[in-house]
C-alpha cells in the first residue's frame, strides 16, 4: 500500500458555463472518477476533447483551470487529501512535488525570461535545491533529453529554440525540481511526426531514469501505449475502461475502446490516374513578398478530375503554401497553373467568377472561417447568392439539400456556428464549398482539430461526396494515416520540393528515400513496443553508417 | 548592423522628421491667423507710415518660405528670437519658465506614475473585489472632473479652510526646496489626480491581458504566490503598454498643464503661453509651440524606444 503515490476517489468536477442565450450554470464534467497510480509508474488518461481528462490531470495538483472547480470526491497525494489542504500547502505540492508539463511549451514559457530562468525557478522558490544545484541538475536534464548544447541552451529566450527543443525543456522544467509525480498534458500533439517521436523517446527514456510517476494524457492511443503501465479511456468525464495497457490495446472490452483502437479503418481504392489532369502544376516556384527566400521550389504536380492527391509534410515544408498559389492569394514567382484545359491568373484579382467558382477551399479551423454571427442557413446560401443569384425558396430547398449531403437534416439551417460541435463546425464549411458545385476543393489540415473518430466521420463523408459530386481534392495534410485512408496520388513535400511523388501504392512501397522513410516510420503505430523497435531500428542503420 | 539598433535609428529619424513637420504646421498655423503684429504693437492709431516702418523693422515683408526657415536655424541655434512685445529674449525668459514647467511635472510624476502603477497591480491582486472596484471608482472620479474645478475645491478646503498650503503657487529662484514644494504641493495634488486614472487603468488591463497567457499558468503551477506571478511574469510582459500611457501622460503634465497654471498662479510655460496669445506676440507663441512638440514627440519617442527594448524577441534575435 505504501507504493501508493496518487489516489483518486470519486471525482467530481464542475464548472460554470455562460451560454449565448440564457444564465450562466453550473454543470458537472467530470462525474466520479476513481483511480491509483503507483510511484514510478505511468497511467495514461485517453479520451476526446471534453472527455475530461486534462481537468482530471490538473486535480492531481488541485487545480481547476478558468471557472473549473473541484466539486467532490479525494486526491490523495502521498498520503495527503490535498483537497482539504489550504493554498499555502498547495503551492508547496505544486511546483515541488507534482509538476505539470501542458501542450504548447511555446505558450507556457514566459518570453521575457531565460529558459534556464523558468526551469529552474521552481526547484529555488520551493526550497529543494541551491540555485547552483538546480542549474547543475537542469543542464543534466537537458543532456538527458537529447537538446543540443546542454550547457549553454538555458541562456537562451523561448523564441530562439524550436518548437520540439522547448516542449523538450518544459519537460526539464517539470522535472527539475524532483518530483514524485509529473501530469504531462498532450506533450506532443503540437508537433510534427518527426519530432514527436524525438521528444517522446526524451520523455520516455527521463521517466525510466528518474523514476519518476506520470499521468500522460493524450487523444492518440497510439502514442500513450508506447510510454503508459496502464490506460484509462474516458468519455464524457466518465470512465469507459481501466486497465494494463496491453489489455486495452489488444483485447479491449468496451466497444468504444474498440472504436479507439480501430480507427482510421477506412479502405480506400485508388484510382488511376486519367489522361487529362484537372489541374497541373507546372514549374512553380514562390516566395513571400520582402523575402528572398524560396518557400516552393519547382513544383510539378498534377490532379485529375474526382480524384485526390495528398500534400503531405511537416510544417514548414511548404504545403499550405501551395495551396495559396493555387488559389492565387499568392503568385507564383515562376511557372504556372493549368485547370480544366486553361491557364489561371497568378493573381485572385485577375481571375473569373467561373475560376472562383470551381475552385472552393476548406480550413482547419472551421471556428474563425465562419462568421459567428451569421446563420448556417446564411453562411451555406452566401455562395448559392453569389455564383447562381439564388434567392427565396429555392435557395433555402438547396441549403436543406446540401445539409441533407452532410448528414445534418435542415434543422440547422437557423443555428448559429457556436451552436455546433466541432465536427458539424467543419461539415458546414463543406456545405459552403459544395454549394458553389466546385470540380476542385482544396482541403488544409481539415480534420487536424478535430478527434479521431470524428475526422474519421469526416474522411467518410468526404469520400462519399466525391463518388456524388465527382469533385476532386487537393489535401493538405501532416497526418500519414488520413493520407492512406482518402487518397489517390501523393505527394511528398519537404523543405519547398516535392520529394516523392505517384500513385498512392507508388509512393507508399520501398525503396523509400530518406525523408519519406523517417516519415513513415516516426508515425505511431497501434501496437505495444513500437517505440523501442523504431530507436532500435534508427540505432542499428546510424551504427551501419 | 544589429535590427535592434536600425529599428532605434529609424525611430529617431521619423521622430526628427515629426518635429520638423510640427515646426512647419506651428509657423504656417500663425501666419494664417487673422491680424497682423505690427498692428496690435501700434494699436488703432498707428499712421500706414509707421505701420510700414515696424514691419520693414520687424522683417514681416520678407517671403514667408525665408522668414520660416530664418526662425527654423535661429531655433536649432537655440536663437528663438525676441518677444515683440517686450523686447526681451525669448530664449531666455521662457528657460526660467520651462525650468518651472518641468519642476511643476517631476514632481508630479515622481508621484503619480508609481502611484498609479501600483494601484493598478493592486486592482489586479484583487481583481472584481472591493479594493480593485474602490480604486476604479476613485480615479475615474477624479478624472472625470474638470482639473480646474479640483484646483479650486482643494484651494477651499486645503489652503483657505485648513490653512495648510498656500494658494498661490509662485515660486521664485530664491526660496528653497521646502519652501518651493510647500508652494506646489496642491498643484501636484492636482496633476497627480488627473493622470492617475489613466495610467492605473492602463496597468490594470495590460496585466489583465498577459495574465490570460498559458505562462502565468505555468507560474501557477510552480507554486508561485499571485504577487510574485504578477511581479515576475505578468509585469515584465506588460513594460511596453504601460510605458506607452505613462509618456503620454508625462507629456500632458508639460504640455497640457496651461489651466492648472493659471489656477494656482505658477510660474510656468502655460501661462507665458496664454500671456502671449492674449498679446498676439507670435514669436513667443511659435516658441512656446515648438518645445511643447518636442516634448511630445520626445516623450513618444522614448515610449517607442522602451517598447522595442522590453521585447526579447527584437533585443535577442534567432
Amino acid at each position: 500500500m505504501s507504493d501508493v503515490l496518487l489516489k483518486v476517489r470519486d471525482l467530481k468536477i464542475g464548472a460554470t458555463v455562460y451560454p449565448p442565450s440564457g444564465k450562466p450554470h453550473d454543470i458537472e464534467i467530470v462525474h466520479g472518477v476513481s483511480f491509483e497510480l503507483e510511484k514510478g509508474k505511468v497511467l495514461g488518461l485517453i479520451g476526446e476533447s471534453g472527455a475530461g481528462k486534462s481537468t482530471i490531470g490538473l486535480s492531481a495538483m488541485a487545480y481547476g483551470r478558468g471557472g473549473v472547480k473541484i466539486t467532490g470526491g479525494e486526491v490523495w497525494v502521498n498520503g495527503q487529501d490535498i483537497l482539504q489542504q489550504g493554498i499555502r500547502d498547495l503551492r508547496r505540492l505544486r511546483g515541488a512535488d507534482v509538476t505539470y508539463v501542458s501542450q504548447s511549451a511555446a505558450a507556457s514559457f514566459n518570453p521575457a525570461k531565460k529558459i534556464m530562468e523558468q526551469v529552474t525557478e521552481a526547484a529555488i522558490l520551493q526550497g529543494k535545491f541551491s540555485r547552483k544545484e538546480a542549474e547543475e541538475r537542469a543542464v543534466r536534464l537537458f543532456d538527458k533529453l537529447g537538446l543540443p548544447n546542454p550547457e549553454t541552451i538555458g541562456n537562451r529566450y523561448p523564441h530562439q529554440v524550436s518548437g520540439g527543443q522547448l516542449q523538450r525543456c518544459m519537460t526539464a522544467l517539470a522535472l527539475c525540481p524532483e518530483p514524485d509525480l509529473v501530469v504531462f498534458d498532450e506533450p506532443t500533439t503540437a508537433l510534427d511526426v518527426t519530432t514527436q517521436i524525438d521528444v517522446l523517446m526524451a520523455i520516455k527514456a527521463a521517466i525510466r531514469d528518474t523514476g519518476v510517476a506520470a499521468l500522460y494524457i493524450t487523444h492518440d492511443l497510439a502514442v500513450v501505449a508506447q510510454v503508459s503501465d496502464d490506460i484509462m479511456v474516458l468519455r464524457m468525464g466518465e470512465m469507459v475502461e481501466y486497465g494494463p495497457v496491453d489489455q486495452i490495446i489488444n483485447n479491449p472490452q468496451e466497444e468504444y475502446t474498440q472504436a479507439l483502437v480501430s480507427v482510421r479503418s477506412i479502405d480506400h481504392e485508388e484510382k488511376l490516374p486519367t489522361p487529362d489532369p484537372l489541374l497541373t502544376v507546372n514549374h512553380v516556384t514562390a516566395r513571400y513578398r520582402g523575402t528572398n527566400f524560396d518557400v516552393l521550389r519547382n513544383i510539378n504536380v498534377d490532379l485529375h478530375e474526382g480524384q485526390t492527391l495528398a500534400v503531405v509534410g511537416e510544417s514548414g515544408s511548404g504545403k499550405s503554401t501551395l495551396a495559396r498559389v493555387i488559389t492565387g492569394l499568392l503568385p507564383p514567382s515562376d511557372g504556372q497553373i493549368d485547370f480544366n484545359g486553361r491557364t489561371l491568373s497568378p493573381a485572385l484579382e485577375q481571375r473569373s467568377k467561373e475560376d472562383l467558382r470551381e475552385l472552393q477551399m476548406i480550413y482547419q479551423m472551421a471556428d474563425t472561417a465562419m462568421n459567428p454571427r451569421q446563420t448556417v442557413g446564411t453562411i451555406i446560401g452566401r455562395p448559392l447568392e453569389f455564383y447562381f443569384g439564388m434567392r427565396g425558396a429555392e435557395k433555402r430547398k438547396r441549403i436543406a439539400e446540401l445539409l441533407e449531403e452532410i448528414e445534418m437534416g435542415d434543422g440547422f439551417i437557423d443555428r448559429y456556428p457556436a451552436e455546433l460541435s466541432g465536427g458539424q463546425k467543419q461539415r458546414v464549411c463543406i456545405a459552403r464549398a459544395l454549394a458553389a458545385k466546385p470540380k476542385l476543393i482544396i482541403c488544409d489540415e481539415v480534420t487536424s482539430a478535430l478527434d479521431p473518430l470524428v475526422a474519421d466521420g469526416i474522411l467518410k463523408l468526404l469520400l462519399n461526396l466525391q463518388k456524388i459530386e465527382n469533385v476532386a481534392y487537393l489535401f493538405i495534410t501532416h497526418d500519414l494515416a488520413t493520407v492512406r485512408a482518402i487518397a489517390d496520388s501523393i505527394a511528398v513535400m519537404y523543405q519547398g520540393k516535392v520529394v516523392r511523388y505517384g500513385t498512392k501504392s507508388e509512393v507508399l512501397s520501398p525503396p523509400f528515400d530518406d525523408y519519406t522513410d523517417l516519415l513513415l516510420s516516426s508515425v505511431p503505430e497501434m501496437k505495444l513496443g513500437w517505440l523501442e523497435e523504431v530507436i532500435a531500428h534508427r540505432k542499428m542503420e546510424s551504427a551501419g553508417n | 548592423m544589429h535590427p535592434i539598433l536600425k529599428l532605434l535609428v529609424q525611430r529617431i529619424a521619423l521622430s526628427l522628421l515629426l518635429l520638423l513637420a510640427a515646426s512647419a504646421m506651428i509657423f504656417i498655423g500663425t501666419q494664417i491667423l487673422p491680424g497682423d503684429v505690427a498692428q496690435s504693437i501700434l494699436g488703432q492709431s498707428a499712421t500706414p507710415e509707421s505701420l510700414a516702418n515696424l514691419r520693414a523693422e520687424l522683417g514681416l515683408n520678407e517671403p514667408p518660405l525665408t522668414r520660416y526657415f530664418d526662425w527654423l536655424f535661429g531655433a536649432l541655434q537655440g536663437d528663438l528670437g525676441t518677444a515683440l512685445t517686450n523686447g526681451r529674449d525669448i530664449a531666455e525668459s521662457l528657460g526660467a519658465r520651462l525650468k518651472n514647467t518641468l519642476f511643476l511635472a517631476f514632481w508630479a510624476a515622481l508621484i503619480s506614475v508609481p502611484l498609479a502603477i501600483f494601484l493598478g497591480l493592486l486592482a489586479v491582486r484583487y481583481q472584481n473585489r472591493w479594493p480593485d472596484k474602490f480604486i476604479s471608482a476613485v480615479t475615474l472620479t477624479s478624472i472625470s472632473i474638470p482639473e480646474f474645478l479640483i484646483g479650486y475645491v482643494l484651494m477651499y478646503f486645503i489652503s483657505v479652510k485648513l490653512g495648510w498650503f498656500t494658494s498661490v503657487s509662485t515660486i521664485y529662484d530664491s526660496m528653497s526646496l521646502g519652501e518651493k514644494l510647500s508652494a506646489i504641493a496642491l498643484p501636484v495634488t492636482v496633476l497627480t489626480l488627473v493622470v492617475l486614472a489613466h495610467m492605473m487603468r492602463m496597468t490594470r488591463a495590460a496585466i489583465l491581458n498577459v495574465m490570460q497567457s498559458a505562462y502565468i499558468e505555468t507560474a501557477e503551477l510552480k507554486g508561485l504566490s499571485m504577487f510574485n506571478i504578477i511581479r515576475k511574469h505578468a509585469f515584465p510582459n506588460a513594460i511596453a503598454p504601460i510605458v506607452n500611457v505613462v509618456m503620454l501622460n508625462l507629456a500632458y503634465l508639460v504640455v497640457g498643464v496651461v489651466v492648472v497654471e493659471v489656477v494656482f498662479v505658477y510660474p510656468g510655460m502655460g501661462q507665458y503661453l496664454v500671456d502671449h496669445v492674449a498679446k498676439r506676440d507670435v514669436p513667443v507663441v511659435q516658441a512656446c509651440g515648438l518645445i511643447f512638440a518636442a516634448v511630445y514627440i520626445g516623450l513618444n519617442m522614448i515610449a517607442d524606444i522602451v517598447s522595442i527594448l522590453a521585447n526579447p524577441r527584437l533585443r535577442h534575435p534567432k
